[in-house]
């Protein structure tokens, strides 16, 4: 076992204008959501480093040794006073992460990037659509709504999955249909033996849905495919284009926009995003692709 | 501001002056380091021909590699994974010849790096001493994008060479230090050193170039016309994404980041990066915004004359002409530029 916060603290001066220096964190609490996803809560060892967020934001990730990656929150800011990161093991860095423990440390910085617009969509009904592991970054908005209680219409969620077994965040979803806040919807890919509800793409969930165009928005995160499909599903139905929010995942280096390597058409994705509404996308093709 | 007249013996005393604070570089012209920045161990007016070195000065502003943070994964260390930053041994440097593309080029980049603690730091730690052009190559376009073979922006201390001997105007406070310690041997700048060098600079001014302002141009035309006109095709079909242009470019200024270890040390370390591998934006899930050559190839050129001057001002080229000199298929920047300057007009012709 290593030492205590405390003792960690005085090593260092965490408040620093290095936009490279990240701060500590330890790892408190390891969800495993499915075989290849979990959720991991991170409390800041100096609680000086704790930042304020909104749910869109995105942290760089490290483990030092193994480099670093840009990770959606998955928590929302109104819950407690640490930040919980879900990540699916896909790299070096992701794979390092799930090797660890809880009471390991690995650094964070940041908030970084453009949140959800929250005030905007105060009083809208929310559709979202998520695949897979890109239910993470609206897990954060899902709960910040709940949290405030009234202030944001019905909340749907349609989310697919590769298979019932890879269904992710349970305790979520579960939750979620059980106090009634949110209306959640589910497809597989694949089905497996038991399985009882709906096969298919995610967007065959939505032809179910009848949406109310003039007071709904559509919250999207998922592989670059199922975004474009459930954009053009979406626009068929009437749904403005600027009601269209998704948030787009790239390779990123610096998370601060200098290094380059999430410029996409003008546009640089840690910093002019991650989230952005499908009106803006049209503008700066390419980008979703 | 302070200006000197220094013959060649004048400089090398002025080098050696400057050497007891500083480290010296100077492009080399002969030997194994030719064309690359080398430390001056003698002190004497250094030999630099005309047209740039290989090598752009953007080595000293983003040293390759750079290490970032510092760490120990050793679990019995104390601050076993709590990253920190590097000692620096606060050295500083001189960097002197640099010609007048190459120096334009470090205040280009610090438009986009301004967050940016370590570039900040490095244009802290380096004096730029530029070396006007008395000869302009045939790679060489400076003055179409904005620069001039007499330009000073990026110096802290301008040498323009007049009938052998050199006219040291400094541009910068951290200038007139430097020249300060040349002030005991060096010769004052009469009326008619001054009106010779306005005239060097009035004759890069009247120069023939075709184009002028090319990113007020550019800034008119519409993102997305250029980005599907046709020509892209025909440069990534003759492209070998090799990257040389992104590295010897002084203004591109991608860079990896990544961490090494070694015994139980790690430091973690930005490098260069070029847009043109395709591994630049393959994401960990296997998703590659940029998978294909021609999305690459367009990428570069679009950064520079477009995404940047519509961000920042001014287009992301200071016309040195490397890329021009260096890229085996012969791709030449100039003819990009023009395409592109010129492309409204092509792409209102109807059928």
């Amino acid at each position: 076992m290593m030492e205590t916060g405390t003792m960690r603290e005085s090593m260092r001066n965490a408040v620093t204008d290095n936009v490279f220096m990240p701060n500590e964190t330890v790892i408190s609490e390891i969800i495993e959501e499915n075989s290849t996803i979990r959720t991991y809560t991170l409390r800041f060892t100096d609680r000086a480093a704790a930042f304020s967020f909104l749910p869109g934001q995105f942290v760089m990730l490290s483990v030092p040794g193994h480099g670093e990656a840009p990770i959606s929150i998955s928590s929302s800011p109104t819950s407690t006073d640490a930040i919980q990161l879900s990540v699916r093991r896909a790299g070096r860095l992701t794979s390092a992460l799930h090797s660890m423990k809880a009471g390991e440390y690995v650094a964070v910085r940041g908030p970084y990037g453009v949140p959800f617009p929250v005030d905007e969509l105060k009083g809208r009904d929310l559709l979202f659509v998520a695949g897979g592991i890109g239910l993470a970054p609206l897990r954060s908005l899902i709960n910040y709504c709940r949290a405030k209680n009234g202030e944001y219409g019905k909340i749907t969620l349609c989310y697919g999955s590769r298979s019932p077994s890879d269904i992710a965040f349970k305790n979520d979803l579960d939750a979620w249909q059980a106090d009634g806040s949110v209306d959640v919807r589910l497809t597989v890919d694949v089905p497996e033996r038991g399985w009882q509800g709906r096969t298919g793409l995610v967007t065959t969930l939505l032809d179910d849905l009848t949406i109310n165009n003039s007071n709904s928005s559509a919250l999207l995160c998922g592989p670059p495919v199922m975004i474009d499909a459930v954009i053009s599903k979406l626009k068929e139905s009437g749904m403005d284009s600027e009601q269209i929010i998704t948030t787009l995942e790239r390779n990123m280096k610096c998370g601060v926009g200098l290094c380059g390597h999430c410029h996409m058409e003008g546009v640089l994705i840690c910093k002019d995003g991650p989230v952005f509404n499908v009106r803006t996308l049209e503008n700066i093709m390419g980008a979703t692709g | 501001m302070k200006a000197l007249k220094l013959d060649r013996n004048a400089i090398g005393q002025w080098l050696s002056n400057m050497a007891g604070e500083r480290d010296i570089y100077a492009p080399a012209s002969d030997g194994p380091a030719k064309g690359t920045w080398t430390l001056l161990t003698d002190y004497s007016m250094p030999e630099i021909k005309p047209g740039v070195p290989a090598r752009p000065v953007k080595n000293f502003l983003f040293p390759q590699p750079e290490t970032l943070l510092k760490f120990s994964i050793v679990p019995t260390d104390p601050d076993c994974c709590l990253p920190s930053e590097p000692e620096e041994n606060g050295r500083k440097n001189v960097v002197f010849g640099v010609r007048p593309c190459d120096a334009r080029s470090i205040g280009l980049n610090a438009l986009a790096c301004k967050a940016d603690t370590y570039y900040q730091a490095n244009m802290d730690k380096n004096a730029i001493i530029g070396l006007t052009c008395s000869q302009v190559c045939s790679t060489c376009f400076c003055s179409e994008t904005g620069g001039s073979p007499m330009g000073t922006e990026g110096c802290d201390v301008s040498l323009t060479e007049i009938d052998g001997r050199y006219i040291a105007r400094a541009m910068t406070e951290r200038g007139e230090e430097l020249l300060a310690l040349a002030e005991s041997f060096g010769k004052e700048v009469t009326d008619s050193d001054f009106s010779a060098v306005e005239a060097l600079e009035e004759r890069a001014r009247s120069g023939s170039d075709e184009i002028r302002n090319p990113e007020e141009q550019l800034r008119k035309k519409d993102l997305m016309e250029l980005y599907n006109a046709p020509f892209w095709q025909e440069l990534a079909d003759r492209c070998i994404n090799c990257g040389a242009c992104t590295f010897l470019c002084p203004t591109c200024y991608c860079f990896d980041i990544q961490d090494e270890t070694l015994h139980g040390k790690g430091r973690r370390i930005r490098c260069q990066d070029s847009c043109m591998f395709p591994l630049f934006t393959l994401h960990a899930s296997g998703h590659n915004p940029r998978g294909q050559k021609i999305q690459r190839v367009r990428n570069r050129f679009m950064h520079k004359m477009k995404y940047f001057p519509d961000r920042f001002g001014p287009i992301s080229c200071v016309g040195c002409g490397r890329c021009v000199r260096d890229c085996p298929v012969n791709i030449d920047i100039r003819e990009v530029m023009r395409s592109l300057l010129n492309f409204h007009d092509m792409g209102s012709v109807t059928p």
